[in-house]
């Protein structure tokens, strides 16, 4: 149902024919061959919440994992073992495909990762994500869309401009540059975690909307079996993230269509109950995983020349808290995947988890700049310089030098 | 005069529509009383006039033409079964029942355009429309807050068919919204006088026993109407009215009706007074005899009761419990109530006092908006409201206050209580989901809330909002947030 709430932006869902030639210069001829051949396909995921990097893929090799991610820490062995990716690193055993495809060298991780930014705020870390500025606030526009903008008026990539998943376009695909915009067909539900939000809230400040909630939410229950269990679409279920995923990769797949998409899912805030091997994390990086399989599956044709990027705006603290969850952090991972990807390794300069290794004590530090990584695929899928990148692309971003090697 | 942040919240939120991100705030809280007096004295601010809104008759003058064509239509088809029937002894009764049409050349499959909504349907859309936007850009919107109490006190309602459903947005133009900064007697007159009300409590059916229709006709008299403008419209329910006197003015206002689409009595569509279904002869009512000829009878009584104490009382506690708390405090009650008699109804000078009262402002906010108030606020908080009414209306049933489409005569409930409810919680918390999940990341609801709200909102909402997973789920806490939900 649509209430009150109409696309902020009137040209999403027009693909206009306008283009951002004033950046042609910045493409590299070398490229401008290569990428006539072809046709590079680029997928950008935003996990929206914050991605504990620890229980996705666990340095089950650091002596110091266990005691730190304590109940929820990943083991090789036990009932729900974690998947081996190399001697020191093992992957959540809810991502079964991404496994398969790092095996067969189409799945990569960075561990380890950052941006720029250090504080601990969702909007500010997401706003730095995506905007590809140094700091929050700064821009209107995303990396993503001044990435196609940056592109030549005949490069293919940038002829059919972007896909902005979702209601209305991610800040990473807002800006000059053509958009399309697409959205699953489904009724977005409360969540368990928006609703214990807002049972909380009103417990300080309004017990008598409390109660009335509580009660409409139990009645809900009853009625429809667990809340968030039942796959009902939305962001944060796996439903929800396969539906978007098979519906963005039907787009990019077709030959008219966008080359560049952009999606967002939600839910990755695991406060409280995070759960481990099974359980609330395993749950949505199964959602993840989902939509890799999906991606694989309807991108088979160009599947050779895709490139897909999954980002989040910071980690979570390397112990757990009182409440069998994680706080906000600041180092966490990358996941690439596709047959552009040259995969099958976990990239990281470790850091180690002893205490004064932590940053600030408590967060996994982070040892590489998310932006390196990004301008890396960006450099080597697209073409695009390191000039561009470094201005354009990521303002002030000079010593976060493109991450050399991670595309095929 | 200092700003006072927690004043201007109250004079946007108790008295108004809600902020706006526009600096509404700010404007209200360097002087909250003037900020609210200000609109209240802006010329015509409470008239809704729109090219594609008809008025009352031109309104139901379409809708009499189109239930004319209605009917010849259902004559023709059911003229035409009837020769058939006639001609075509053979056909078993059972097979006609199933294949009533005549038999025709198999046609290839158009693609049908989809069937255009009933007449009233559509006038009732472009009035709603017409709401949602005002609502949207009046400011404060405390006039826009009277218009939907005077208009739920007078109600009508949807549920009575067709006939309120393309006429309740003209009977709130042209009956309620003039008067509501005007003199209440001339709202009462002019809505015990209007069509809708007309049919919405059956009056166009009563007729005087003694009268000329009556003494030709088994039909008599419908108390209706004239139960309901002394029970709920002035006295009160305990404002000292007996049977008797409900049953004499159900006489006096015999009469009072509407002219039909042929137009005998007068134009169609508008009142008429008609003598020949009018009881003759005086009558008393509240001990007063009223001896009157024809319609001026009835409009003395109204003109009486309309600056009765009983009305005077009964308004003042109406008013104070929508805009202050359930149980609001006498003293206000009082204040109020001495202003509406010492006035003669004058509801400008009763507005000006409710915002004078020391209690409207110091009250706790325990008042809960209405399902169209919280719709209302959270356009103005996102900044924009839906062209396309149907997602707001039908935001509207499912919370439980279809427009103008209350189950009875008593209008929809104004207390807290009543809207805090398990079922309107969870409805009302699916409805933020669904114009968070619309906006997504596109609004930052840390700057939403400063804005609307600035130091006026708890350190708790703060917190939860700050905390918030991302800007959609923050935007979904902050629409559900005391704040928002209280007023």
């Amino acid at each position: 149902m649509n209430l009150l709430c109409e696309t902020p932006s009137p040209s999403r869902r027009a693909l206009l024919a306008t283009m951002g030639g004033l950046f042609a210069w910045a493409y590299l001829p070398k490229f401008a061959r290569a990428a006539d051949a072809r046709d590079p396909r680029l997928v950008v995921v935003i996990l929206r919440g914050a991605l504990d990097g620890l229980s996705a893929v666990a340095p089950v090799g650091d002596p110091d994992y266990a005691g730190l991610h304590g109940q929820i820490a990943l083991s090789l062995s036990g009932d729900h073992p974690a998947i081996p990716l190399d001697s020191f690193f093992a992957l959540n055993p809810a991502m079964p495909v991404f496994a398969r495809l790092y095996r067969a060298g189409q799945g990569a991780v960075v561990h380890a990762v950052a941006t720029s930014y250090r504080e601990r705020s969702h909007f500010d870390g997401q706003d730095v994500l995506e905007s590809g500025f140094p700091g929050p606030g700064r821009v209107a526009s995303g990396w993503l869309n001044r990435t196609i903008a940056a592109l030549p008026r005949g490069a293919r990539v940038a002829a059919h401009g972007g896909l902005g998943v979702g209601p209305t376009t991610p800040l990473i695909m807002r800006g000059a540059a053509p958009v399309l915009g697409w959205s699953p067909q489904n009724l977005p539900q409360p969540t368990e975690d928006l609703a214990n939000r807002l049972l909380d809230l009103y417990r300080h400040r309004d017990p008598v909307l409390g109660e009335a909630l509580a009660q409409g939410l139990s009645v809900e229950k009853i009625a429809t079996g667990e809340m968030d269990k039942t796959p009902r679409g939305g962001f944060a279920s796996a439903a929800g993230m396969k539906q978007a995923a098979q519906g963005a990769a039907r787009l990019i797949a077709a030959d008219d269509g966008p080359r560049v998409a952009a999606l967002a899912f939600d839910g990755w805030d695991t406060h409280a109950n995070e759960g481990g091997a099974t359980g609330r994390l395993a749950q949505l990086l199964g959602g993840l995983d989902g939509a890799f399989e999906e991606f694989e599956r309807v991108l088979s044709p160009v599947w050779k020349d895709t490139a897909i990027v999954v980002v989040t705006e910071f980690g979570r603290t390397a112990r757990i808290n009182g409440t069998t969850g994680t706080d906000h952090g600041t180092g966490t991972v990358v996941f690439l995947a596709g047959g552009a990807i040259k995969g099958g390794r976990v990239i990281a300069d470790w850091p180690g988890l002893k205490p004064e290794q932590l940053y600030e004590n408590r967060d996994l530090a982070p040892t590489t700049d998310l932006r390196a990584v990004v301008k890396g695929v960006l450099a080597d899928h697209l073409g695009l310089s390191g000039m561009v990148l470094a201005n354009s692309v990521f303002p002030d971003s000079i010593g976060a030098k493109p991450m050399g090697g991670l595309i095929v | 005069m200092a700003t006072d942040i927690q004043a201007g919240f109250i004079a946007l939120n108790r008295f108004g529509l809600g902020s706006r991100r526009d600096g509404d705030l700010a404007e209200a809280s360097a002087d909250p009383r003037g900020f609210l007096k200000a609109e209240l004295v802006t010329p015509r601010i409470a008239l809704l006039e729109a090219p594609d809104l008809p008025p009352t008759a031109v309104a139901l003058q379409r809708l009499f033409e189109e239930n004319e064509q209605r009917r010849v239509t259902r004559l023709s088809v059911m003229r035409a079964e009837a020769a058939r029937a006639e001609v075509g002894p053979m056909s078993p009764p059972l097979a006609e029942a199933e294949a009533p049409s005549m038999p025709v050349a198999k046609q290839p499959e158009q693609p049908k355009e989809p069937p255009k909504p009933p007449l009233e349907q559509q006038v009732f859309r472009a009035e709603a429309a017409a709401r949602l936007q005002r609502a949207f850009s009046a400011r404060p919107g405390f006039v826009e807050r009277l218009v939907a109490f005077w208009t739920n006190h007078f109600c009508v309602s949807t549920m009575k068919g067709p006939f309120v459903r393309i006429s309740a947005g003209a009977f709130e133009r042209d009956a309620i919204r003039p008067h509501v900064l005007g003199r209440f007697g001339d709202m009462l007159q002019a809505v015990e006088s209007h069509p809708a009300m007309l049919f919405y409590l059956d009056n166009q059916l009563s007729i005087g026993p003694t009268s000329q229709a009556g003494e030709r006709s088994k039909r008599g008299l419908n108390e209706n109407l004239a139960r309901e403008i002394l029970e709920l419209h002035t006295l009160g329910v305990n404002g000292g009215y007996t049977q008797a006197d409900v049953t004499l003015l159900a006489r006096i206002i015999t009469g009072w009706t509407f002219a039909g689409r042929l137009g005998q009595l007068g134009e169609a569509g508008t009142f008429v007074f008609n003598v020949n279904a009018h009881e003759p002869g005086a009558h008393a009512v509240l001990q007063h005899s009223y001896d009157q000829a024809g319609v001026a009878q009835g409009q003395a009584v109204l003109a009486d009761i309309s600056r009765h104490p009983a009305t005077a009382q009964h308004i003042a506690y109406k008013f104070a419990r929508h805009f202050v708390a359930d149980d609001p405090p006498p003293a206000l009650v009082d204040r109020l109530a001495n202003t509406f008699r010492a006035t003669g109804g004058d509801l400008k000078t009763l507005s000006l006092a409710l915002i004078d009262s020391p209690e409207a402002w110091v009250a706790e906010r325990t008042k809960m908006r209405s399902p169209s108030e919280f719709l209302y606020a959270a356009g103005r908080i996102v900044g924009r409201v839906p062209d396309d009414p149907n997602p707001f209306l039908g935001a509207l049933n499912i919370l439980g206050m279809p427009l103008w489409g209350p189950s009875g005569p008593n209008g929809f409930p104004d207390t807290a209580a009543a809207w805090a409810n398990p079922e309107g919680m969870k409805v009302r918390l699916e409805i933020a989901v669904r114009i968070a999940d619309r906006w997504r990341d596109a609004l930052n609801p840390r700057d939403l809330l400063d804005e609307i709200a600035g130091a006026a909102a708890s350190p708790e909402t703060n917190r939860a909002i700050a905390r918030a997973e991302s800007k959609q789920q923050g935007l979904a806490l902050l629409l559900m947030s005391p704040e928002v939900q209280r007023r």
